[in-house]
């Protein structure tokens, strides 16, 4: 009587109310020092989906958080797996999403089409869950509020694309898009406030 | 200056001990199960899932318990427990016009099909104290009858064959919540039902009432009020399909309306709509009244200025939680406040004494001047 | 899983301690899922019961899912607060897949959906009771 495949069933927090306290933590600790890596553990997605973005997933997202996927990760096991367990509505237009899921690649390519939230609520803009293979290699430079003088976060190859995602915020504020990004089981966060540069 | 102080705790805690004795009364008396609250007093514990917004009837008697039987108290605790429930999503719309009835009346159509069906109602009742209720005994059981096979149509689907009746536009679109986003106006008519579904049933009534008395009047008919078991379906993500996963005692009302006509709509009969959870009808009939009269813009008619006209006014004041909450507050500490205001009149009193002194001595120095 | 949905919480309880199935505390059987979650589901209604939808009201619901031993996976989402109503409706869902279903089948949903067919049947016969019969007067006309 089911419509999915073991691997879509599987991976949940095994002790939900510990764990999504302790990843709901790891995500404001991100979220108030931007740059610093925060561990986000428990939950076992499917592949390309890190366990960091599947923690967050599984603590943020609920039916009334309309996600949007990035092609890479429609129609397949990740679908699945945030549908059985999150209960999320999936086919969320850019406009309309609460998250949005994918590469630093696909993101950009609907940036401008993603929710910068009104002025009356800024909140209401979209978060976007950059999906990375690891905190690695090219860095950049963090300035802004929660952080003290400057931080540095290792972005490698995805560099220019996160600094592409994270610009227009400049402008906007207080409208803007927040930034998680994800690797492995570890979460960094770029708030709108957050200034970066190339080093 | 402000001056925080703190304090009384000591006194709040003995409070507390002794609400929990109050509430439980003289010990020599049974307590009170929640089974019996719940199958005894079904009309309060009804009226509290109503305005507490939650269909929960074992939760709604224990609040009922907790509160004394404060039913705005226990209409507070039900809404404050449904801020901690996870939302798992939304129902399929409810079907009432599928609904088991236990009660069908028609005050416009006497040989509806379905037929005029009482089920337990007060309206024939003498309202005289019935003192045999005071000595316990078990009720005579209720005489049966052949079940009904036939299904209740409503009773508005024969007007509107006829095209006599406005017809209600559809709309596909995910209905805004004012549980989820702060009311903001104009309302659209899904927010205004859903604020009245849980709007307080004094202040309604009082508000339809005032529309029969001439302030907004609308001309209505009970076309049909109907109470019933209605099965409730929802999509289940992890089947990808709809299924029922309870089922719902519910009051609906819809009345027909005069209508001229206006500058936009022909002469027809329009609708007032009232639908709750649990038995309630005199809060389902009221909500019909009040939702006609806010529908005037819609429909092309004056804005008499009556208050049951003015959504802003109606959507602002209506919900008891809100309101209770904001007037009860003020027999709370509010001495700094009160301070500030002491000293201000005292500030006003010395300057209108001293204004006051300066005259009598100006015109006393003028009145010497001419001697 | 509507029967399952609508049981009295207590009367599931029971019907299972006297069927043959194995009890959800025994260990081995099934592992989670999902564990049972109390929640809301929000109720819609139609403006004029025909137009357009709005919200009515919340409802309280239980849901969980579970997979045998043997691997099958049951879901439940079942009305009320009760976590051991939601664990043997999802165990019930799953068994069904078994060759325990005629079991669950005569111990559990058919004593229930007789049960609630004379909950039904005993409100819509008081109900006919109260249907008025309507009788014409006879008026007093001139011969």
């Amino acid at each position: 009587m089911t419509a999915f495949a073991a691997e879509a069933l599987d991976g949940a927090f095994a002790d939900a109310p510990a764990e999504a306290s302790r990843a709901f933590r790891a995500a404001l600790d991100a979220m108030s020092r931007p740059g610093t890596l925060q561990h986000a553990g428990g939950a076992r997605p499917p592949a390309p989906l890190p366990p960091a973005a599947g923690a967050l997933a599984l603590t943020l997202v609920d039916a009334e958080t309309p996600v949007w996927l990035a092609p890479e990760l429609r129609a397949g096991p990740v679908e699945a797996w945030l549908r059985f367990h999150c209960n999320a509505p999936l086919n969320a237009a850019p406009e309309a999403a609460a998250f949005a899921f994918g590469s630093p690649a696909s993101l950009l390519a609907e940036l401008d089409r993603f929710a910068i939230g009104t002025p009356e609520y800024p909140d209401r803009s979209t978060t976007l869950v950059v999906l990375l293979d690891a905190f690695e290699g090219a860095e950049a430079e963090l300035t802004g509020p929660g952080i003290r003088g400057t931080a540095r976060l290792a972005l490698g190859s995805s560099r220019a694309e996160i600094l592409a995602l994270a610009a227009p915020n400049r402008a906007l504020f207080p409208q803007g898009r927040d930034l998680f990004l994800a690797a492995e089981g570890r979460l960094a966060a770029l708030p709108r406030s957050t200034r970066l540069r190339e080093v | 200056m402000y001056v925080a102080v703190k304090g009384g705790e000591r006194a709040i805690d003995n409070a507390h001990a002794w609400l929990a004795e109050a509430r439980r009364g003289d010990v020599s008396v049974p307590e009170l199960s929640l089974a019996q609250i719940r199958e005894q007093m079904t009309l309060a514990v009804n009226r509290v899932m109503a305005e507490g917004s939650l269909h929960d009837p074992d939760l709604a008697a224990l609040a009922i318990k907790q509160a004394r039987g404060d039913l705005i108290e226990a209409i507070f605790l039900v809404r404050a427990y449904r801020t901690t429930l996870p939302r798992f999503g939304h129902s399929v719309p409810l079907e009432t016009s599928e609904m088991a009835v236990s009660r069908r009346v028609s005050a416009t159509f006497k040989d509806a099909p379905g037929g005029q069906v009482l089920g337990p109602t007060f309206d024939y009742t003498h309202r005289l104290i019935d003192f045999a209720l005071a000595a316990e005994g078990e009720a005579p059981e209720a005489p049966t009858a052949p079940p009904l096979a036939e299904r209740t149509p409503h009773i508005a689907e024969f007007l509107d064959a006829e095209g006599l009746l406005q017809s209600e536009p559809e709309g596909g679109e995910t209905p805004s919540d004012l549980t989820r986003q702060p009311l903001a106006f104009p309302a659209d008519r899904a927010l205004r039902l859903q604020a009245l579904a849980r709007a307080d049933e004094g202040f309604t009534l009082s508000l339809a009432y005032s529309t029969q008395r001439g302030y907004g009047r609308n001309h209505p008919f009970v076309g049909e009020l109907r109470v019933g078991m209605v099965a409730v379906e929802a999509e289940i993500p992890e089947l990808g399909f709809a299924v029922e996963i309870g089922e719902v005692e519910l009051t609906e009302c819809e009345t027909v309306n005069q209508f001229a006509g206006s500058r936009t709509e022909p002469p027809q009969f329009t609708r007032g709509y009232g639908l709750t959870l649990g038995h309630c009808e005199r809060k389902a009939i009221s909500m019909a009244l009040v939702d006609r009269a806010m529908r005037w813009k819609e429909l092309g008619e004056d804005d008499v200025g009556a208050p049951a006209q003015d959504e802003e006014f109606v959507l602002s004041h209506c919900d008891n939680i809100q309101a209770t909450g904001f007037l009860e507050h003020i027999k709370l500490p509010h001495y700094v406040d009160f301070q500030a205001e002491l000293e201000l009149i005292r500030q006003l009193r010395r300057e209108a004494e001293a204004a006051q002194a300066q005259a009598r001595a100006e015109a006393q120095a003028a009145k010497e001047a001419a001697q | 899983m509507s029967t399952l949905a609508r049981a009295p919480a207590e009367r599931l309880a029971a019907l299972w301690e006297a069927s043959a199935l194995p009890s959800p505390e025994e260990p081995g059987g099934y592992e989670w899922l999902r564990r049972p979650e109390s929640g809301a589901v929000m109720l819609r209604g139609r403006a004029g019961a025909v137009g357009a939808p709005f919200n009515l009201g919340e409802m309280t619901v239980t849901r969980g899912a579970l997979r045998l031993a043997s691997g099958e996976v049951g879901h439940a989402w079942v009305q009320g607060r009760d976590k051991r109503k939601a664990t043997l409706a999802a165990l019930a869902d799953a068994l069904m897949q078994t060759g325990a279903a005629r079991e669950v089948e005569t111990a559990i949903l058919s004593p229930l959906r007789e049960e609630a067919g004379a909950r039904a049947e005993a409100r819509a016969a008081r109900a006919a009771a109260t249907k008025v019969e309507f009788f014409t007067m006879v008026r007093g006309e001139d011969g």
